[in-house]
């Protein structure tokens, strides 16, 4: 009755490549991260009505050492900034980063001294969802987008840590 | 009259700057240097009893002169009375004004919000330092020349 019977006794060939970026696709751990308001939404996408977990993402990890996505949901302020970047560092390669919301992406309404303009200003943002807040169909097409990008992904390269290292060269 | 005004015009007579009652609400503005004597009398007064500090507020009144102010408001729950007392600090360039953490605990966290704040040092406070911002902040945000961008 299952996929077994369809298949019948048959070989299917593929690289090493497109099956480990399969398998890390389809088995995103978020870390635990909340802001402000789009962490609300985030909880929404969680929740049974969106259910992340229809995209293996369900193991929302309290611990950054297994988490393999950081959702910087919401407005970050320059004294959140230090925590940020050490639980990013404290994420095992590979890892992505998805900017929800305004506030994460730009500042958003808050054009302020206290504000962080934009999370990419220190993380390396692999996706931007835009909205404020968006809904959770948007943060799910923006981890379908980061889906697409993660099956193009050449997957042992230090393709993260060398774009970090250029993005601080140009701001130092 | 209110009974805090009548308290204040009996033992502080040389204090009381001004009076002002707007619409059943009362402000008493007073000079600075006797303030933690009078909060006391105010709080522990028979017939006023503001056992409770509402807000402390900073004011940057800038360009005037005495630049900055600081605004305290009490309740009283016996009387169900409310005041607001206010000062105004002499020094535009360092203001400096007594901690009245002594009177109301409260007033401790509320004086380092406005010491993070507005750069307005409170004497007598025992832990000054920043509460919102960062430990090594440079500059006051709520002041008026300070841009809205940061600095």
């Amino acid at each position: 009755m299952g996929i077994e019977e369809h298949l019948g006794h048959n070989v299917l060939t593929t690289t090493l490549e497109k099956l480990v970026d399969w398998g890390r696709k389809n088995s995103l751990w978020p870390a635990t991260f909340g802001l402000a308001c789009c962490a609300i939404e985030m909880i929404c996408t969680a929740a049974n009505r969106w259910d992340i977990a229809r995209f293996g993402m369900e193991a929302f990890r309290a611990s950054p050492r297994q988490a393999d996505v950081i959702i910087i949901a919401g407005t970050v302020v320059k004294k959140m900034m230090p925590a940020i970047q050490r639980v990013y560092d404290q994420m095992s390669e590979p890892k992505w980063v998805i900017a929800m919301g305004a506030c994460a992406t730009s500042g958003g309404i808050f054009d302020s001294y206290a504000v962080v303009q934009g999370i990419d200003k220190y993380l390396p943002v692999d996706v931007y969802v835009p909205g404020c807040p968006p809904r959770p169909e948007g943060l799910l097409y923006g981890i379908l987008k980061l889906h697409e990008q993660i099956l193009r992904d050449p997957f042992l390269t230090q393709r993260y840590k060398e774009g970090l290292q250029a993005r601080r060269e140009v701001a130092a | 009259m209110n009974k805090a005004v009548a308290l204040l015009q009996e033992k502080f007579p040389e204090e009381v700057v001004e009076v002002v009652e707007f619409r059943g609400d009362t402000a008493i503005e007073v000079k600075p240097d006797r303030l933690v004597s009078i909060c006391a009398a105010l709080k522990d007064g028979h017939d006023t009893g503001f056992k409770y500090l509402s807000m402390i507020a900073g004011m940057d009144y800038s360009p005037a002169s005495p630049r900055f102010g600081v605004v305290y408001n009490l309740y009283s729950h016996k009387h169900h009375d409310r005041i607001t007392l206010k000062t105004r600090l002499a020094d535009d360039l360092a203001p400096v004004i007594d901690s009245v953490a002594k009177v109301w605990s409260t007033a401790n966290w509320h004086e380092r919000e406005i010491y993070d704040m507005m750069g307005i040092r409170f004497n007598g406070h025992p832990d000054l330092r920043r509460i919102l911002m960062p430990a090594d902040w440079a500059g006051y945000p709520q002041r008026k020349d300070y841009p809205l961008r940061g600095q």
